[in-house]
């Protein structure tokens, strides 16, 4: 279904230059209005639910700030004449089935076909403005206050009562079915939604009571209803971002410093006059671009072209960086303080530390980022522009243009086009700026797709490195009555917004600053909050002498994390901050477990208040036949040994639940980590799409399996340089790797909201296979990746 | 200018270059829309572009225009439509194996190549022939994947 709306505008496109530059005048491109006629709404419409039909004066759509005002049902949801459903969405698809659940929301709570309904999403001015597409809140957003769903009831209960007031009843005396309106006294008397909204628009505010459809009665949520996308991507039809082709395009191709920090001294455009495709140099300060008639002469002159560059900055060691971080100057925060816990933990029967490393990863997305922007009349007020990119936040990467080109933003349309997975802030967003500021150099659309080193080098905002210093302590009988975390972790920039282009490559290089946090003390928090679940799932959680909102038992604990100055870009990598809190959290509750003698769930089980969590665990315990005992299990030390881990989490404290069994083998000669089966358990709240959820969850687990065994972004801090420039140099798991056995089990609750899936599995892979490892090794890794190389010595230092 | 006379998903048709080392990747896509093979890695490591040339997969990517001149290539997007898939994309699209499928092509076609070969062949040895060659799926899809092509190899879409 975007196919379409993509071709409309290519053929949009293709108009006559007057018939053009009169439709841009007009606004932006093609007006709302367009779409909306084409969905069959127009204006006028219904008044407050309740009162009499008021027709209305026609009124344009077109809001010339280019916002889409989310509070009025128009804007989430159309109802044409001949019964075709149109909703507007801003979260985007990006494989994770979300469009598919989507579809399903509108099919459930209007009572229609799903195949009567039209998503589109994701495109500044048409779309609501909801921020990123990003962080397992999608569902939060879509099905809770002020979004698609509270939209879509307020429709349905509008045409309730129009229906009521044409049958002279009221509405409960009505029935829907298929789109259909019924007296359930007489069902030949009845009105399509078709009749009764009549094209037009229904003029309304979202209304915050309005009923949504109980979980306990879903029949098209809930069920595994194939994603609507997936028979094109099959059949090679699908048309991603990199598919986009705009008639007169032209294709760029960035040319990148060799080393972090290097200035533009001189560039040379001698170096590529005369080559094939007539090939433009854009400078911006420091960023640099080449422009070609095709592909491959804009990346033969890309590499010609001769850049005199500045030294780059230093970069520390990466032999000593963990120490490093530890020594730099930080902003401070505290997320937990009961103030005692340092004395807690001295005074206990038994205390424990460790230390935990993660290291910077990549999101090495499949694609390498690609955009097209088509961007008129240079800079200033009169100057506007298309841009087709993969962005997981159009209204953010929108203002943040309009801020780097010179050009306002209602100006500017962005247009959501699905690219690969992404995994976070990859380089979608800085690829849009090249591409954007080349064609404003040129005054021609321009395609951009990235080489992979620009992808690995730099391109993307790298997941965050940390350190994680644990202390807990037990009394006599094992409990645990004092938890201490520490940890230390850098940034660089982040998504980009309305006032900080720099946040990512393009827009630093292009002369905006890229921040980083300002030294600061640490203040007592106010509430509670576990959003990066630094707080372990054992505390209480209490905060400022409120009531605790943890999930645990335990009253004493500080939370503590200092943020210094990256020497890389950093952002969102998928389950960013939880994933390695979560690695250090859950590897430390399982030494502690050990070492007291205790079965890793049963010691777990013992401090957890939240019965969610305890259900989940329960169910993940039940489906891996976990065997209940100690951990290690007992070896011979010799070819491969066994062993069994597992982990948990609240996402975010406040998101979804989930356990991860992991079974692994470990080979004692060549240090080889073989995970031979995981088993899942999630609750999230009622479930949209059991398999869809099954298939996120897993190729979550499954990439976190990668990242924890094999991934890690390497430099050379001599030459200044990230050395970790393609899929050799950043290895991740492969075909052919052993694939393990995979189990899920899905725990719908239609008893509470819904909440997010999509970075329940890969926050417990680490943690899990971790303690599988330390299971049948009896040796404990504190540092990702799990490398055969530190397996050995591992195994070489028990000797 | 030279022209390159190739039949691409069973039409007969040319490929003109300036230079004989152009990809082959960049022109079946600028000069016949194709959409199936994709550009990754650039660098043969990743598989998006793979492309079947005389029946065997190859690298898009890096394969000169020149090396396939009267070569008969098949992309994914001829082996079948959303409307009539062939037999190996109605068992993706029944297991529902992917996340973004921006991969496709590579453990479709290397796939596909090695099974015809082979037919009967198990799930364990179609992932370690994969093996044999560099292909990846970022979104790590492999199980549901795996399991599409051994149903592909049993004569099965479901």
């Amino acid at each position: 279904m975007r196919f379409e709306n993509l071709f409309r505008r290519l053929d949009e496109s293709r108009m006559t230059p007057e018939a053009k530059q009169a439709l841009e005048d007009s606004g932006f491109g093609a007006s709302r209005r367009d779409l909306l006629k084409s969905a069959g709404a127009l204006v006028v419409g219904f008044a407050a639910a309740g009162a009499s039909v008021t027709k209305l004066a026609a009124q344009s759509p077109i809001n010339p700030t280019g916002l889409v005002d989310a509070t009025k049902v128009d804007s989430w949801v159309s109802i044409a004449a001949d019964e075709s459903i149109t909703i507007y969405s801003g979260k985007c698809e990006f494989g994770q089935g979300f469009s598919t659940v989507q579809l399903q929301l509108a099919a459930e709570e209007l009572f229609v076909p799903m195949s009567r309904v039209k998503l589109i999403f994701c495109d500044t001015g048409y779309t609501p403005d909801q921020g990123v597409t990003s962080g397992s809140q999608s569902h939060i957003a879509e099905f809770g206050p002020g979004g698609l769903r509270q939209a879509l009831d307020t429709a349905r209960d509008a045409m309730l009562q129009l229906a009521a007031q044409w049958f002279d009843t009221t509405a409960d005396q009505l029935t829907i079915a298929n789109g259909v309106i019924s007296l359930k006294s007489d069902p030949t008397q009845n009105l399509s939604y078709g009749q009764i909204v009549q094209g037009e628009r229904f003029n309304l505010v979202l209304n915050s009571a309005a009923i949504p459809k109980d979980p306990h009665t879903y029949t098209v949520l809930g069920t595994s209803v194939p994603r609507v996308d997936i028979p094109a991507k099959a059949t090679g039809q699908f048309q991603y971002v990199q598919n986009v082709r705009v008639p007169g395009m032209l294709h760029g191709r960035p040319v990148r410093p060799p080393a972090i920090g290097a200035k533009v001294l001189n560039v040379d455009k001698s170096s590529v006059a005369g080559m094939p495709g007539n090939p433009q140099v854009v400078v911006v300060k420091d960023f640099v671009g080449v422009v070609a008639d095709t592909q491959w002469h804009a990346v033969q002159a890309a590499a010609a072209l001769n850049v005199t560059w500045s030294a780059g900055t230093p970069l520390p060691d990466q032999a000593s960086f963990y120490t490093w971080l530890t020594q730099q100057a930080s902003a401070d925060s505290l997320t937990l303080d009961s103030g005692d816990t340092a004395t807690i933990i001295s005074g206990a029967a038994k205390s424990f530390s460790a230390q935990y490393l993660h290291p910077y990863q990549m999101h090495a997305a499949m694609a390498s980022s690609c955009a097209v922007a088509d961007i008129r009349g240079g800079t200033g007020p009169k100057a506007y522009g298309r841009i087709w990119s993969a962005t997981q936040g159009v209204y953010p990467q929108r203002d943040s243009v309009a801020l780097l080109l010179g050009i306002p933003n209602a100006n500017i349309r962005v247009i959501f086009v699905e690219g690969s997975g992404c995994y976070g802030l990859n380089g979608n967003d800085s690829v849009s700026y090249d591409a954007a500021l080349m064609s404003q150099a040129v005054g021609k659309p321009v395609r951009v797709q990235w080489q992979r080193k620009d992808e690995n080098v730099m391109g993307e905002n790298y997941g965050a490195p940390y350190v994680i210093n644990l202390q807990a302590g037990v009394d006599a009988n094992g409990t645990l009555v004092g938890w201490n975390y520490e940890a230390w972790t850098a940034s660089r920039g982040n998504r980009p917004n309305a006032t900080t282009p720099g946040n990512i490559l393009t827009g630093f290089l292009a002369g905006y600053p890229s921040p980083v946090p300002t030294p600061a003390k640490a203040t007592q928090p106010t509430s509670y909050s576990n959003n990066g679940n630094s707080i372990c799932n054992y505390l209480a959680g209490s905060v400022a002498g409120k009531p605790a909102a943890g999930t645990g038992t335990v009253n004493s604990g500080k939370v503590l994390t200092h943020s210094v100055a990256s020497p890389f870009f950093t952002g969102p990598l998928r389950s960013p901050a939880r994933l390695q809190n979560t690695f250090a959290n859950e590897c430390f509750m399982d030494e502690i477990a050990a070492s007291l003698g205790q079965d890793p769930i049963q010691y777990r089980l013992r401090h957890l208040t939240d019965p969610r969590l305890i259900a989940v665990i329960n169910a993940a315990q039940q489906a891996s036949l976990w065997d209940t005992r100690p951990s290690p299990k007992s070896q011979i030390p010799f070819g491969a040994v066994s062993g069994r881990g597992m982990s948990c989490v609240l996402y975010e404290g406040n998101n979804g639940y989930s356990a991860l069994v992991a079974n692994v083998t470990v080979d004692l000669n060549t240090g080889i980590v073989t995970v031979t089966k995981l088993t899942a358990s999630v609750e999230s709240g009622p479930v949209s799409n059991p398999d869809g959820m099954i298939n996120q969850t897993e190729g979550g687990i499954l990439q976190s399996l990668s990242r924890c065994l094999m991934e890690q972004v390497n430099w050379n801090s001599s030459q200044g340089i990230i050395t970790s420039t393609d899929w050799n140099r950043y290895p991740v798991v492969q075909w052919g790797r052993p694939i393990p056995q995979m189990k899920t089990i899905v725990i719908n609750n239609p008893n509470v909201s819904q909440t997010g899936a999509g970075e329940l599995g890969i926050t417990l892979t680490p943690s899990a296979i971790g303690n599988a490892i330390f299971d049948a090794l009896g040796v404990r890794l504190r540092q990702i990746p799990y490398t055969p190389a530190s397996v050995l010595a591992a195994i070489a230092s028990k000797k | 200018m030279a022209v390159y006379s190739v039949t691409v998903n069973g039409v007969k048709t040319s490929l003109t270059a300036d230079d004989p080392n152009t990809p082959l990747l960049y022109l079946l896509q600028e000069q016949l829309q194709l959409m199936g093979p994709k550009y990754g890695c650039g660098l043969g490591q990743c598989g998006a572009c793979t492309v079947l040339a005389n029946g065997q997969p190859i690298r898009s990517c890096i394969t000169a225009v020149a090396d396939v001149a009267g070569m008969t290539l098949l992309s994914i997007e001829g082996l079948g439509t959303t409307a009539n898939p062939h037999p190996l994309q109605q068992a993706f699209i029944s297991q529902q194996a992917m996340q973004c499928g921006y991969c496709l092509s590579g453990p479709m076609l290397y796939g596909k190549a090695f099974i015809d070969a082979n037919p009967g062949a198990t799930a364990d040895q179609i992932n370690a022939a994969l093996g044999q060659t560099q292909l990846i799926c970022r979104c790590n899809s492999y199980p549901r994947m795996l399991h599409a092509l051994a149903l592909y190899a049993q004569g099965k879409t479901a």
